[in-house]
């Protein structure tokens, strides 16, 4: 299978946020700090990559009758797994993301991608799979983090950067990020529930937009080829 | 005891709406709100599940896995009683309401995958809720996603009608609309029970 092609899929294509639309609701919760948003979309990634290797591995013995039971028990394993690890060395991004660590179990991007890819695909494409699409994932965090947290408390950064103890990289949440502008001048209410529903909503609406034009450049540059190729015959 | 159930009935449906201030459960909350009759049978359902899955969690995890040392499992036990309450609902909805059965359809499975379920069980557990408190809190979180799923499929009712740019169609314009309906839910957040 072409890399290229699964990574352009996983990013953009099929994105699994912006493009197949599951797995919002720790999108839409958690993305109030950078910290939480690399901190999430990691544990996304890294859970995502191990059950597709297990469930690829397992592809060709698990019932077609109670496959999504089998599922979900992968899922679960690996989920506590790394919600143990969390509270045991990054006890700080545990608290932070709260109940949504143990909820990756019901995220639907894992047991959709159990479902879609790695029934069909062997062990290998399933796990470059699970690294692209938790990349995607992890990017969409990222933007919408970004962006959620320089509007609403005019700083970036915050929790995963320090500056006061000179620029450095911090793991336990305390780093203050960086303030752009004074944080009373900021839009406080992206930080609350309804500036996830609208942030998500307008990525979403100008992911649309791009792929829309997208497909309307490719129509037209086809059909120019198809005129080319015509006004080549006639000529001939 | 009293004034605690009237201050986490309160809480879970109005001040902490699971939907509209803990985002838990936004899968079928967007995906079942085209129509007020299903959201309403959605809603009800998810009651039922979140009210028999807190009760039943919380005796497993307090009568068996507490006792064994077994905490650390809770996620998966939990998540494996949801899947087995889910499909004894949808057995048992097929024998005695088929006309519900069939309205909810492909929805119905689904409630095993909603995270408002596993959610308000591990909140329960989070919390440290007595049983009648767990019970009361999962069937109000259920009362609460009823509310917000019902009010939102008539706002999207109408905004089927209404003139928004092309590229918002579908989840885009949804995800808008909840924005500005989670926006009256504030009104609560500043709320304090006695």
């Amino acid at each position: 299978m072409n890399r290229r092609k699964q990574l352009r899929e996983g990013l953009v294509t099929n994105n699994p946020v912006l493009v197949q639309q599951i797995g919002m609701c720790a999108t839409m919760a958690i993305t109030t700090t950078l910290f939480n948003g690399v901190g999430m979309g990691l544990s996304v990634l890294i859970i995502l990559t191990c059950c597709n290797v297990v469930v690829s591995a397992l592809r060709k013995i698990i019932p077609e009758e109670i496959r999504l039971a089998i599922f979900v028990v992968v899922i679960a394993g690996f989920v506590t797994i790394v919600d143990l690890l969390l509270q045991a060395y990054i006890p700080a991004l545990s608290a932070a993301l709260g109940v949504f660590i143990p909820l990756i179990v019901v995220n639907c991007i894992i047991i959709g991608r159990a479902e879609a890819f790695c029934q069909k695909n062997t062990v290998k494409d399933s796990f470059f799979d699970g690294i692209f699409q938790g990349l995607g994932y992890t990017i969409v965090l990222i933007i919408m983090c970004v962006f959620r947290e320089f509007v609403g408390s005019g700083r970036f950064g915050g929790g995963l950067i320090d500056i006061a103890n000179g620029f450095r990289f911090t793991m336990d949440g305390t780093g203050g990020g960086i303030q752009i502008f004074p944080e009373s001048y900021g839009m406080s209410i992206m930080n609350l529930p309804f500036g996830g529903f609208l942030t998500l909503g307008l990525l979403i609406g100008l992911m649309q937009y791009e792929l829309k034009k997208f497909e309307k450049k490719k129509k037209m540059a086809e059909r120019a080829a198809k005129e080319l190729a015509l006004q080549k015959e006639v000529e001939e | 005891m009293l004034a605690k159930i009237v201050e986490i009935s309160l809480g879970a449906i109005l001040i902490n709406n699971f939907i509209f201030s803990q985002f838990l459960g936004c899968c079928p909350f967007l995906g079942c709100s085209n129509k007020v009759d299903t959201a309403t049978g959605m809603g009800l359902a998810v009651v039922f599940v979140m009210g028999f899955a807190s009760a039943i969690c919380w005796v497993i995890d307090n009568y068996i896995l507490v006792p064994l040392g077994l905490a650390f499992l809770e996620t998966l036990a939990f998540i494996l009683v949801i899947a087995a309450l889910v499909q004894l609902v949808e057995m048992f909805l097929k024998k005695a309401v088929p006309s519900l059965y069939s309205a909810l359809g492909i929805y119905l499975p689904l409630i095993t995958t909603n995270c408002a379920v596993l959610g308000v069980v591990l909140l329960n557990v989070q919390n440290n809720y007595n049983f009648i408190e767990s019970v009361v809190y999962g069937i109000t979180g259920g009362l609460g996603f009823m509310l917000a799923i019902v009010l939102f499929a008539t706002v999207r009712e109408r905004t089927q009608f209404s003139d928004y740019p092309e590229c918002f169609e579908g989840f885009p314009i949804c995800l808008v609309s909840a924005a500005l309906v989670a926006l009256a839910f504030m009104g609560f957040s500043g709320m304090k029970i006695l």
